[in-house]
C-alpha cells in the first residue's frame, strides 16, 4: 500500500514548482538592470517609455569609466595571479606535506572571510598608514590578494585532494625530482581548477567594493565608480547599461571556467 | 620516495598564503586593537593609553541599539536565506538528475554581476514607483504608493537575503551530495515514511552545511555597508555606517577601531556561545 506522505508531496508538487519561483526571484535584479538600460528615460522607475541604445552609446563615450574598466581590469590580474600561486602552492603543501601547522593553516586561511569587509578594510588602511604608504591601485590590487586567497584555497584544495599521489609517486620513482614533478605532473593535471581559481578570483576582484572604498587613492576602481554615479539620477541609466555588459561578459566567463572544469582531466581515484 | 627531505621549502610553499591570509589580517587587526585605544589626536598617536574611545562611541547606547539591530537583521537574512535555498539545494541533489551542473551554474550566474547595481536593483523594486507599487496600481489594490517598501531594516533584510541566497545553496547542496545514499534507502527499505527519513536521515546529516552556510552569511552581513546606505534609510542604519562614519567624516580613526573591535568581539562571543550550546545539546541527546 503506497500513501503519499507528506515529504512524497512536497517534492513531486512543491519543490518543481518552487524551483522555477526561486529562479525567477534570482534573476529579478538583473532582470531589471537589462530592462531599463535599454528605457528610453532618465528615471529609473515604471512606467517604461521606449526602447533606445542610448546608454550604450554614452557608455562607450564615457573617458573616465572606461578608465576606471581599465584599472579594475588591471587590479583583477594582479590580485587574481598573486592569490592563486598563493593558494596553488599553500594547498599542495597542506595536501601532499604532513606538515605541523596544515591543520590549522586551512581553518585561519579563511580568516579574511569571516571578518566583515568592512572591518578588514579599516584594518588594512591602518596597516597601510603603519608601513608608511599611502592610498593607491597597488595598495587596493593587495588588499584584493587578501580577499581571493582563501578563495583560491578551497578550490586548489579539493583539486588536490582528488589528485592521485601515485602519479606523483611515479613520476619521482622514476627519477624526476620533487620541483620537476610538480612542474610536469602536478601543475599540467590541475591546470583546469587553476584556470577556475583564477577567474573566481578575477570576477570576485572586479566586483569587490568596501575594501577598495578605503584602500583608494585618485585612482578609481569600477565599483568606486559606479557607487560615485549611485547618486547622480542623470547618469544612472548609463550604470545600468554598464551593469548589463558587465552581466554578460562575467555570464560568459562563469560558463567558460564551468566548461574548463568539466573537462578537467579525469584521473582522480576515488 | 624522496618527499620529506626538504622541510624548509615545503613550509616556504605555505608562504605566500600564510603571509596573504593569515599574517596580514592577524597584524591588521591587532593594529586596529593598539589604535583604539589612543588619543583621537594624530600628534598625541602612542604616547598614553587611554579607553576614551571605548567611552565616548562604544558606551553609548546608540551603538548598542544599532548592533543589536544589525544582528537582528543578519539573524533575519540567515533564517530566511537558509529556509529559502534549502529546497532549491534539496532539489539539485537528489532530483536534477544530469543537469545538476547546469542548475549550479545557472544559480550562481547572477551573483557575478556587480553586488552594488543587485542592491540597487531593489530599490527599482520596491521603490514608490517601483515595481511592487506600480503592478499593485495596476490591479487596482492600492491608490497610493506603499511606503513602508524601503528605506527601512526590511528592505535591508530583502536585499540581503536576495544577495545571499547562492551562497547558501552550494554549501548545503555539497553536504547534500554527500550524503551515502543507501542510508536513506535502507531507513525507507526498513519501514520509515518519508517524513521521518528526512528528519532522522537527511536533515542532520546535511546539517554541516547549513551550519558553514550560516556562517558564510551570517558574519559578512552583520557589518555589511553597502546595503544599509542604500536601501536601509535612517531606521536601517547598520553598525557598519557607524564604522565607516567614524573613518569617514568625522576621521576619528580611533573610535572606528574601538567600534570594530566591539563588533568582533560581539559576534565572536555570540559564535561561540552557539558552538558550544549546540555542542551540549548533541553531548545531551
Amino acid at each position: 500500500m503506497k500513501i503519499p506522505y507528506l515529504v512524497d508531496v512536497v517534492e513531486r508538487r512543491w519543490l518543481t514548482a518552487y524551483v522555477p519561483l526561486f529562479a525567477v526571484l534570482l534573476y529579478l535584479p538583473s532582470l531589471l538592470i537589462l530592462l531599463f538600460s535599454f528605457n528610453d528615460g532618465v528615471y529609473v522607475a515604471f512606467p517604461l517609455k521606449g526602447f533606445t541604445t542610448l546608454w550604450y552609446g554614452k557608455l562607450a563615450a564615457n573617458s573616465a569609466l572606461l578608465h576606471a574598466a581599465r584599472n579594475s581590469f588591471a587590479v583583477g590580474l594582479f590580485a587574481a595571479t598573486i592569490a592563486t600561486i598563493a593558494g596553488t602552492l599553500g594547498a599542495f603543501a597542506i595536501v601532499r606535506y604532513k606538515l605541523r601547522v596544515a591543520k590549522a593553516m586551512t581553518v585561519l586561511a579563511n580568516l579574511p572571510l569571516l571578518i566583515p569587509a568592512i572591518i578588514l578594510g579599516i584594518a588594512m588602511l591602518v596597516l597601510l598608514r603603519a608601513i608608511g604608504f599611502g592610498n593607491s591601485l597597488w595598495a587596493i590590487a593587495f588588499g584584493h590578494v587578501v580577499v581571493c586567497a582563501p578563495l583560491s584555497l578551497s578550490v586548489m584544495l579539493s583539486r588536490f585532494v582528488d589528485l592521485d599521489p601515485a602519479l606523483e609517486e611515479a613520476a619521482m620513482d622514476l627519477g624526476a625530482t620533487e620541483r620537476k614533478t610538480f612542474f610536469v605532473i602536478t601543475l599540467p593535471l590541475s591546470l583546469s581548477a587553476i584556470a577556475a581559481s583564477f577567474i573566481l578570483c578575477f570576477t570576485t576582484s572586479f566586483d569587490e567594493f568596501v575594501v577598495a572604498f578605503f584602500l583608494s587613492g585618485p585612482e578609481q576602481t569600477l565599483p568606486l565608480y559606479i557607487w560615485g554615479q549611485l547618486r547622480f539620477p542623470t547618469t544612472l541609466p548609463m550604470i545600468l547599461a554598464l551593469g548589463t555588459v558587465v552581466l554578460g561578459a562575467t555570464l560568459a566567463l562563469v560558463v567558460f571556467s564551468e566548461w574548463l572544469r568539466r573537462r578537467g582531466p579525469k584521473v582522480a581515484v576515488n | 620516495m624522496v618527499r620529506g627531505d626538504n622541510r624548509l621549502g615545503q613550509y616556504a610553499m605555505l608562504a605566500p598564503l600564510g603571509i596573504s591570509a593569515v599574517l596580514v589580517v592577524l597584524v591588521s587587526l591587532a593594529l586596529i586593537l593598539v589604535l583604539s585605544v589612543q588619543r583621537t589626536d594624530p600628534a598625541a598617536l602612542f604616547t598614553e593609553f587611554t579607553l576614551a574611545a571605548y567611552r565616548n562611541e562604544v558606551a553609548l547606547p546608540i551603538f548598542w541599539i544599532v548592533l543589536l539591530r544589525s544582528l537582528l537583521i543578519s539573524a533575519a537574512v540567515t533564517i530566511a536565506t537558509l529556509l529559502l535555498s534549502y529546497p532549491v539545494a534539496y532539489f539539485i541533489a537528489f532530483k536534477a538528475g544530469r543537469h545538476k551542473a547546469l542548475l549550479l551554474v545557472l544559480i550562481s550566474a547572477p551573483f557575478f554581476t556587480s553586488y552594488l547595481l543587485r542592491i540597487f536593483a531593489w530599490k527599482i523594486i520596491l521603490g514608490f514607483n517601483g515595481v511592487v507599487n506600480s503592478f499593485l496600481k495596476t490591479l487596482g489594490l492600492i491608490e497610493q504608493p506603499l511606503q513602508f517598501l524601503v528605506y527601512n531594516p526590511f528592505s535591508v533584510v530583502v536585499a540581503l537575503t536576495h544577495a545571499y541566497l547562492a551562497f547558501a545553496v552550494l554549501p548545503i547542496y555539497v553536504a547534500l551530495e554527500r550524503i551515502d545514499k543507501s542510508l536513506i534507502e535502507s531507513a525507507s527499505d526498513l519501514g520509515a515514511r518519508p517524513f521521518a527519513n528526512f528528519r532522522q536521515i537527511t536533515w542532520p546529516l546535511s546539517l554541516p552545511g547549513v551550519a558553514a552556510a550560516a556562517l558564510l552569511i551570517f558574519v559578512p552581513t552583520v557589518g555589511d555597508y553597502v546595503t544599509p546606505t542604500l536601501v536601509g534609510g535612517p531606521g536601517g542604519t547598520m553598525v557598519g555606517n557607524l564604522i565607516q562614519a567614524q573613518f569617514g567624516k568625522a576621521n576619528d580613526w580611533p573610535a572606528g577601531s574601538a567600534l570594530s573591535m566591539a563588533v568582533i568581539f560581539s559576534v565572536g562571543l555570540l559564535l561561540a556561545l552557539m558552538a558550544g550550546s549546540v555542542k551540549l545539546a548533541r553531548n545531551a541527546a
